[in-house]
């Protein structure tokens, strides 16, 4: 993929990825160009946070680096947020504290 | 790389970038004396360590034994309660073979807290003088011992600090120093990329097994080494953390395998087994990165290179830890806390 086909806010770590990650904070709305096509951010984005590059099927690998780093639970579309509420580990469950999400900083 | 660090020579040959006093309590019930003879000392390379329990442990006794000749360390001050299990003259006389001046004080001989306290500062005085007459010779890169550690990753870790440290390991190893990474459990998923970076075929097959080991201790006690702060911070899986963590190791080939307390043989990268043998029995080998730290320092680290993205203020005795932030928000906040920004790699300035 070309640099120009990719939002300068978005990195993406390997060709084979099905995610691209953001480089800065995103607001639920802001569109954003990826594999040329834009696409609108469904919720609020921090910098790390990762965001679908294709759609992505239940069960289906998701790739950063190259490398599977568990399965989607859930239908993502392209623009999405990838996180716990729609992907899994493939080898152990984490433990998450919800009533902090809002605290995020 | 030139010579330009200096280093104080040990009688094993090693050398140490610091010159520290150390005083050890060696009962948790000494710890508050240790602390108040430390007290006065803060800024002067006087630093405490310790280990509470009361019971003779192979374990606690090797860590000290090591912890305590460390190449960082000049002189060591012990602090007994006297009635504890903790074998202190056989520590004090591993010690003394060693070339380092050492003493030992029993509270319950001294005649208690406050006369052991104003004894043990007046011994940390004399301790502090001596040592400060030693002077440093030259050192090479060589000579060093370095090992990494992350704590409060977050989705920059694997793209910003982690893959900066692994190319500094990488222009380390090069130089002929010894480089360690470690938190096996970390790096569950990553153990055939290991393997394939082992020296030799035996090797190979011990780092994939010593992973097994860390994954079945963890599947056994219900939970990866996944905080939070990890999910609050970008990361969603154990084996997304595991693939950042594994960036800090390199590029360069695996050259051993070794366990908390035992020295790297010679220059190259080693991988630290931190998980203890044998069936799951202590609750989580890596209850804390101190532990972790403390582990390293054992097997000879000069330094910790610590990686950082919800922001760790976790220092050490003994060793310097340098603190490496993954992003630039945190950096910024926290700055008198961190010693590199790698968040600029995200930002692209």
């Amino acid at each position: 993929m070309t640099e120009t086909n990719l939002d300068h806010r978005l990195l993406l770590l390997c060709d084979d990825d099905n995610v691209v990650v953001a480089r800065t904070r995103l607001g639920q709305g802001t569109d954003v160009l990826i594999d040329g096509s834009r696409y609108i951010i469904n919720r609020d984005v921090l910098p790390g946070f990762k965001i679908a590059r294709t759609e992505i099927s239940p069960g289906q690998k998701i790739l950063k680096y190259g490398a599977p780093i568990g399965s989607a639970s859930q239908e993502i579309t392209p623009g999405a947020r990838v996180h716990t509420d729609n992907m899994k580990s493939d080898y152990i469950a984490i433990h998450t504290n919800e009533s902090d999400e809002s605290h995020v900083i | 790389m030139g010579g330009v660090m200096k280093g104080w020579l040990r009688s094993d040959g090693r050398k140490g970038i610091r010159n520290v006093v150390v005083v050890a309590y060696l009962v948790e019930c000494a710890h508050h004396v240790a602390r108040e003879i430390v007290l006065p000392y803060r800024n002067k390379d006087v630093h405490l360590i310790g280990f509470p329990g009361c019971y003779f442990n192979e374990y606690a006794q090797e860590m000290m034994r090591k912890l305590t000749t460390h190449p960082n360390i000049g002189a060591v001050l012990l602090v007994s309660l006297g009635c504890e299990g903790f074998d202190k003259y056989g520590l004090e006389s591993h010690i003394a073979a060693s070339g380092r001046p050492v003493q030992t004080l029993v509270i319950q001989g001294e005649g208690g807290t406050r006369k052991t306290i104003e004894l043990g500062r007046s011994l940390v005085e004399e301790m502090r003088m001596e040592t400060d007459k030693q002077t440093p010779i030259p050192m090479t890169p060589a000579e060093l011992v370095v090992g990494t550690i992350c704590g409060g990753s977050d989705g920059a870790s694997g793209i910003t600090a982690n893959p900066a440290v692994g190319k500094a390991f990488d222009q380390l190893v090069a130089n002929g120093a010894a480089c360690i990474f470690e938190e096996t459990g970390e790096l569950i998923g990553c153990e055939e990329h290991m393997a394939a970076r082992a020296a030799t075929p035996a090797l190979a097959e011990e780092i994939v097994k010593c992973v097994e080991k860390a994954a079945k201790y963890y599947s056994v006690l219900g939970q990866g080494s996944f905080a939070p702060g990890n999910a609050e911070g970008g990361l969603t899986t154990q084996e997304e953390k595991s693939m950042g963590a594994y960036a800090k190791s390199g590029a360069s080939k695996i050259v051993g395998l070794i366990k908390p307390g035992m020295q790297p043989p010679t220059g190259g990268l080693y991988l630290l087994d931190v998980v203890p043998d044998g069936d799951v029995r202590f609750g989580f080998p890596n209850i804390s990165d101190n532990a972790e730290i403390t582990e390293m320092i054992a097997s000879g680290c000069h330094v910790i290179i610590f990686t950082t993205g919800r922001g760790s203020v976790v220092g050490s005795a003994i060793s310097p830890v340098i603190k490496v932030s993954t992003n630039s928000q945190m950096y910024n906040r926290m700055m008198d806390d961190m010693d590199v920004n790698a968040g600029t790699i995200l930002d692209g300035t």
